[in-house]
């Protein structure tokens, strides 16, 4: 897995609530048996227009957010669908973190299984960077994951809580099943007594 | 004595495997999984890439249900090629790692949240976890269900577990009696309109009271499937007799003095008295009127004799254009009367409302009447299995003499990733679970509501309160 240390790059503003993983990506690029093209089918609907020209009204086609590294999202951002295929488009268009309030649980945890970052602010800290991400002058931040620390365009420092364990697994790029197969052994006991405690299930 | 604990926590702890810290996450054992073609399939070539095996191939469960078509002859041949591909993949997968497969020509076929109860493959106690939001669906057998991605089914595949963080806890308490013509999707859909789509983010909701325990358990499915639509992350409610009678007879259902043994672990399981939730919601249904939603949200609803809201009236800039941006994606005006929202489509199916159940409710509704002309009206059985008992029952005649069509099964028009797909402009009465943007097609308007409603409305060409329908005894 991409490891996450210090990353710069410009922040889009998403700031509709309730965005779901149907939007970010429809079932038109579902019907793969791998992680190939889903950056074409990110916000699939919302970037390109009928005749298949990209939309210039929406933000992921403006400068500088053409290019945006970060997505700041409104409340409950990546709700619906458990497809991880929204995560890998996102990441297929260069996207290392997001930045909002709240976000659905499946999505939140199918990120940090890619890598991506997602960062949850309070309101009035959140309405900080979607301000300076709105601007094109502002919208470059830089976010450092080893202090735990989003940096604005004018310099001031935004602060962020994230489990360590989620911490050490983005910073070192952790294969999350290799380090659950150390403990297969385990896993073998527990296993074991809980079909014997439960003969039922076995 | 040890601290009393909700259900949520007896489950939780009955299969963690480890503590990994001390913000919550543990090594968590999961009993069983279901597996679909459509989230499934990286999960499997990882596990060939890396040469890892399948820890327990018996787990799960694989069924083919997003990709195939439904029309009323069965085939095995998917219409493209990517929903081919995915389907051969499976095969191929299933066989290679012994797991399984329930393919689109066997007779126990359908949506997988409706298939895996109908075997017994689910039973009380147990963590479940599947590649679909609507995992949640198994928590009405007092099971602990919940949706994971693709990167989760590779890790529980190679190891029959999941790195978990506990959630919080909110209990749901339902009082009252339901009215005539009200049912399990419109209590949950007065919740989620209640709470809100990200009410129960961060949550297990553990459903409680009067208005549950009068519910069957198919009704009670509706509820916890449902419930992902406020944010959830599981939602059960404490088995009962009604669940016992229900798993019984299952073809899975343990036998003989297993069975006794298993029911006599299951009645424990329950929240204990005083046990503490992190929230409590309650919420009265005595009054309850059918529901509907009018935008893109499934928060975004109202009773059936209410109105299309003013986005003028929201204060918050953000949220007014949110609702802006809803109203013109539905096409709809501010203030205008629901029922006077007319209808393209009528679709009664997915896992959250196309059992048994349901297709008898809406056969009461559409005996001897018919579909309105300009209305296309589909019914997409939950099963195979489902299917068969509702021709056996005779309801099938009934729908096909009301004008519907009666197709087989899959999770078709829910989600529209096979051949089942609305035009733009298209609006449709549905029994579904989502009403996004784009969900039932590029461009098509949803209206969520329940099996009734959505006959209702198939017969009548508008949003109509199913209650002024006169139904049989």
């Amino acid at each position: 897995m991409q490891t996450f240390n210090t990353v710069t790059g410009s922040a889009a503003p998403l700031l509709a609530a309730n965005i779901d993983t149907d939007v970010i990506m429809p079932k038109q690029f579902l019907k793969g048996i791998d992680r190939q093209g889903l950056d074409r089918g990110l916000f699939f609907d919302s970037r390109f227009l009928a005749s298949g020209e990209p939309n210039p009204q929406f933000v992921l086609n403006q400068a500088p957010w053409n290019t945006a590294t970060f997505l700041v999202t409104g409340p409950n951002f990546g709700c619906g669908s458990s497809r991880e295929h929204a995560v890998w488009g996102l990441k297929q268009v260069g996207i290392r973190a997001l930045i909002g309030t709240t976000f659905a649980g499946i999505f939140y945890d199918n990120c940090q299984r890619n890598g991506v970052l997602v960062i949850q602010l309070d309101e009035a800290e959140f309405k900080r960077v979607a301000e300076a991400s709105s601007i094109a002058a502002t919208a470059q931040i830089s976010v450092n994951l080893p202090e735990q620390r989003i940096e604005l365009a004018d310099g001031s420092v935004i602060g962020f809580e994230i489990d360590q364990l989620r911490k050490q697994s983005l910073l070192l790029g952790l294969d999350a099943i290799g380090t659950t197969l150390q403990r297969a052994g385990q896993i073998r006991a527990f296993e074991a007594r809980h079909l014997a405690d439960n003969p039922w299930l076995g | 004595m040890s601290r009393p604990r909700t259900l949520y926590q007896k489950h939780i702890d009955s299969h963690t495997v480890c503590t990994l810290d001390d913000q919550g996450h543990v090594l968590l054992y999961v009993n069983r999984q279901v597996a679909n073609e459509y989230t499934s399939p990286q999960a499997f070539s990882g596990m060939r890439e890396a040469g890892r095996e399948v820890w327990r191939p018996g787990a799960t469960l694989a069924v083919v249900d997003h990709v195939n078509p439904t029309a009323p002859a069965r085939t095995a041949t998917m219409p493209d090629a990517g929903g081919a591909q995915q389907v051969s993949y499976f095969e191929k997968n299933c066989r290679d790692f012994g797991i399984e497969l329930f393919d689109v020509l066997d007779k126990r076929q359908g949506i997988e949240h409706v298939v895996a109860p109908e075997q017994g493959f689910i039973l009380p106690g147990m963590v479940v976890a599947a590649g679909d939001s609507h995992t949640t669906t198994y928590g009405a057998l007092g099971a602990f269900g919940f949706g994971i991605g693709t990167s989760e089914i590779e890790h529980l595949l190679a190891t029959q577990t999941l790195v978990y963080k506990r959630l919080k806890t909110l209990r749901v308490t339902v009082n009252g009696v339901l009215g005539a013509g009200v049912t399990s999707k419109d209590i949950i859909m007065a919740l989620i309109e209640n709470i809100g789509a990200s009410g129960a983010t961060g949550y297990a909701i553990e459903f409680a009271g009067p208005a549950i325990e009068a519910l069957s358990v198919e009704a009670r499915m509706t509820i916890c499937n449902m419930a992902v639509e406020a944010g959830a992350r599981g939602a059960f409610m404490a088995p009962d007799d009604k669940v016992f009678a229900y798993l019984q007879l299952k073809p899975r259902a343990p036998k003989g003095e297993l069975w006794t043994r298993a029911v006599e672990h299951w009645k424990t399981l329950h929240s204990d008295d005083g046990a503490v939730f992190d929230r409590e919601v309650t919420l009265d249904v005595a009054a309850l009127e059918p529901m509907v939603t009018w935008g893109t949200s499934p928060d975004q609803a109202a009773p059936v004799g209410g109105h299309v809201p003013d986005p003028a009236a929201q204060p918050d800039p953000i949220l007014r254009q949110g609702l802006q941006r809803a109203l013109d994606y539905m096409g709809l005006q501010p203030g205008m009367p629901l029922s006077d929202v007319v209808i393209s489509h009528a679709f009664i199916g997915s896992c959250t409302n196309a059992r048994i159940e349901d297709l008898r409710d809406v056969a009461r509704v559409v005996r001897g009447k018919h579909v309105a002309t300009h209305v296309r009206a589909m019914i997409v059985p939950g099963s195979t299995l489902v299917r068969q008992q509702a021709e056996d029952e005779g309801l099938a005649q009934i729908f096909l003499d009301a004008g519907f069509e009666w197709r087989q099964s899959g999770c078709s028009m829910c989600l529209a990733m096979n051949d089942d797909v609305l035009a733009p402009g298209d609006r449709c009465a549905s029994s579904t679970n989502r009403n996004f943007e784009g969900r039932q097609g590029a461009g098509a308007r949803t209206h969520l509501m329940s099996p009734a409603m959505v006959a209702a409305a198939a017969i009548s060409g508008h949003l109509t309160d199913v209650r002024t329908f006169a139904q049989e005894a």
